[in-house]
């Protein structure tokens, strides 16, 4: 027995997978020949089998799952949480006490998995029936929800106290003993249904989504409008062999296999196992030495070896002796102004101008001019992207020489 | 009335005939499967992870988590109304931030660590300055009219929010104004993922479509289908050519972006539950996606195969996160823990 909603697109969600595991548990529990020992629970005077203690649960758990005693006491309390096995003694304390209190199963009847979701006219049912039974029983949120739903199903309201009168006349034809336990029963599936306020709800599956997409966006021809010119982009679209792109994947992940932490380990240990964070500290953001591994990474891409400001400083060192490092501090300069602070890009946009692009600047940077005529357009009202076309063609041309091998050879050294 | 109706069917008919020539363009591409290319490629065997710590502290439902960019500290949000900052190394918690509205379902860390921000069915994205000497409300982000469902930084000044009011949005923290609003999709939005160079970004909706998107022109570059149900979760693949998406039909797809097309599908015949939440290692080879059944599964993201499971929650998990030196993965559940494993 589980529970199966058809969710959207016609597949079918098992929602609470936990009750079809807890139940084959249960099932195991009430074995004839393996199961667990029952006792009697006294009450007064009279006597209510089929009781059972925390004690022996936990026991029973722990030998036949062959588990720790604290695993056995966890899965023990998430049958009481949910509402498989119930405490006679503190009904509303859904937790199991490893000691000799009381506790029963709770009939199938009664199952959450069996009666999903629980009924609004269940609940009011329920309700009345324990203000008729006694007069001020009903705690004080239970008279809330009461008040509310009488509002709310009124209409069927001379049903409920019609049922609620009727199942009260059956129950009094029954022995005491039957009874209480039907009361106990109840009481605890109730606990769980709707539990008192402040209390987790264990069966909580979230926001109700709405199913319907057209009360939101209104599919009207303007919608479909839209639509045609974004396919028609869509369409014009350069689209690269899968293969190739495949290919890319694996190459990526085979790359930096030896740079997750997770699959290989790492060097000199892994914080959260060790408890030592010296690998932090070997690869924090500037250091005297970088690892090994960090500067390998450097050799995957180019953007690698930007995005590491120790990447950075060496490949700044090697542009200065070939004397183009201006290249470097434009790009930097113009990230800056991607990343940064709105109120600052026009200053920042004239300092660029100053200091890189106009004519006999100090850092002067060698631009297409098709690429200048446009940038210099632009600045005249800057924005966050306004260097974006002169900043990708210095990245090109930095790239170009971050391939040269005499540039490898120096960071690698 | 009647002529209405003529023109819708003809545009209709118009935006079918379109679609139907992008999927033929999409299989004019494909000359390979995932599962032939990664034939060659070794199995990673059985995933096992130890938990290492457990985090307690929420009294309720935790909703989200982000991790710094430190790698060492990380924001969860719950709905007992409160986010808490927490150093998981030791496993203390730094800083814990009082919420306006307890009904919070996202929250971020910005790069800087300077900055967090959280939201849910306020509707309104708060930022908060975690370095002052108490938390301060730094901006409230009002305009969405639909519930705030994912939030991430893109630096201190610019913060991009996805709504149950299927848009997105991109806002001046400076200002408190939105500065691009995102529109195509036609459900709620539920999730959104920023691209490694930050030009682009991803958005899962209960359209069941995820759509790639251009910060700077703030159109729709590409759109994904191929899943029956909501899309809940969304990732980049760390090299940013592949998107990955975790949806309520209980399956997780990847998606290319050069050839535009899904390339694997990462489902089970057992795995009944939807997916609610998913991290990739720092390779990407592995995928660790949390699902309803209150496990976390691991795939292996090339062969598609299932290669390990995070099982301790006692309830759904509703969050996942890997930090960025890719030491371990964090989960979060509703029963109110998160879980660190490696």
């Amino acid at each position: 027995m589980t529970i199966n909603t058809l969710a959207k697109g016609g597949c079918h969600r098992e929602q609470m997978a936990c009750f079809r595991k807890m139940e084959k548990v249960i099932v195991a529990m009430q074995d004839p020949d393996m199961g667990m020992k029952m006792r009697n629970q006294r009450l007064l005077i009279t006597v209510i089998p089929h009781a059972m203690t925390g004690h022996d649960i936990i026991a029973w758990l722990t030998h036949k799952y062959r588990i720790s005693e604290e695993e056995s006491l966890h899965l023990g309390n998430m049958l009481v949480k949910y509402g498989y096995i119930y405490p006679l003694k503190e009904p509303r304390c859904l937790v199991l006490r490893p000691d000799e209190s009381p506790y029963r199963f709770q009939t199938p009847y009664f199952w959450t998995s069996t009666r999903w979701p629980a009924s609004e006219l269940d609940y009011a049912i329920y309700l009345a029936k324990k203000n008729i039974r006694k007069q001020g029983e009903l705690m004080e949120y239970e008279k809330e929800r009461y008040s509310l739903l009488h509002k709310r199903i009124n209409h069927t309201w001379d049903f409920v106290v019609m049922q609620a009168r009727e199942q009260l006349r059956a129950s009094k034809q029954r022995r005491k003993a039957d009874r209480i336990v039907l009361e106990c029963q109840e009481q605890a599936y109730w606990l769980i249904n709707r539990p008192p306020p402040g209390v987790n709800n264990v069966l909580d599956t979230g926001l109700e989504r709405p199913n319907n997409f057209s009360c939101r966006v209104t599919l009207n021809s303007d919608y479909y409008k839209r639509e045609i010119e974004a396919c028609r982009k869509a369409l014009g679209r350069n689209r690269v062999k899968s293969s190739i792109c495949l290919e890319g994947f694996l190459k990526y992940s085979e790359q930096y296999l030896n740079h997750d932490p997770i699959m290989q380990g790492c060097l000199p240990s892994n914080p959260w196992i060790s408890d030592d964070t010296a690998h932090w500290t070997m690869n924090a953001e500037i250091v005297p030495v970088p690892t090994r591994l960090r500067v390998e990474r450097w050799s995957f891409s180019f953007m690698e070896l930007l995005n590491d400001a120790m990447g950075r400083r060496e490949f700044m060192t090697y542009l200065e002796k070939e004397f183009s490092a201006e290249n470097l501090y434009f790009w930097q300069a113009c990230e800056d102004i991607r990343h940064g602070e709105s109120s600052k890009i026009v200053e920042k946009v004239e300092d660029i101008y100053k200091n890189f692009l106009a004519p006999g600047a100090a850092r002067w940077v060698n631009i297409d001019s098709k690429t200048m005529d446009k940038t210099l357009e632009g600045i005249k009202r800057p924005h966050r992207f306004v260097m974006d076309d002169a900043q990708m063609h210095i990245y090109f041309l930095m790239k170009k020489r971050d391939n040269d091998p005499k540039c490898s050879k120096i960071t690698l050294a | 009335m009647a002529a209405e109706k003529a023109e819708m069917d003809a545009l209709k008919k118009e935006c079918d005939g379109l679609r139907a020539q992008i999927e033929a363009a999409r299989k004019a591409v494909n000359d390979g499967s995932m599962s032939a290319a990664a034939s060659g490629v070794a199995s990673v065997g059985r995933v096992q992870l130890k938990l290492r710590k457990t985090l307690k502290g929420h009294l309720a439902k935790i909703y989200a988590m982000h991790w710094s960019a430190d790698s060492r500290q990380m924001v969860s949000a719950s709905q007992d109304g409160k986010l808490l900052i927490w150093d998981c190394f030791t496993g203390n918690k730094l800083v814990a931030v009082p919420l306006k509205s307890a009904w919070v379902m996202s929250v971020a860390f910005a790069p800087s660590g300077n900055l967090v921000a959280s939201g849910g069915l306020d509707n309104i994205c708060t930022v908060y300055n975690i370095k002052a000497a108490s938390p301060k409300t730094l901006r409230e982000l009002d305009a969405h009219t639909g519930y705030l469902s994912c939030c991430r930084f893109l630096s201190d000044t610019e913060i991009l929010t996805a709504s149950g009011d299927t848009t997105c949005c991109l806002w001046d923290l400076e200002t408190g104004k939105q500065k691009v609003i995102f529109t195509n999709h036609i459900g709620d939005c539920m999730s959104l993922a920023l691209s490694p160079d930050m030009n682009t970004f991803i958005s899962g909706a209960c359209d069941s479509l995820a759509k790639l998107w251009d910060l700077r022109e703030g159109a729709c570059k590409q759109t994904f289908s191929g899943h029956t149900s909501d899309i809940n979760a969304i990732s980049f693949f760390q090299s940013g050519n592949a998107i990955i998406t975790g949806s309520d039909d209980c399956q997780c797809k990847m998606y290319d972006l050069r050839s535009d097309q899904e390339v694997i599908c990462y489902q089970d015949a057992s795995l009944n539950a939807g997916v609610t939440s998913l991290a990739l290692s720092s390779s990407g080879r592995l995928i660790f996606a949390g699902y309803d059944d209150f496990n976390c599964h691991i795939w292996d993201s090339l062969k598609g195969e299932k290669v390990g499971v995070l099982s301790g929650h006692d309830n759904r998990v509703s969050c996942t996160g890997v930090p960025d030196d890719g030491m371990g993965v964090c989960t979060g559940s509703w029963d109110s823990f998160l879980k660190l494993w490696n």
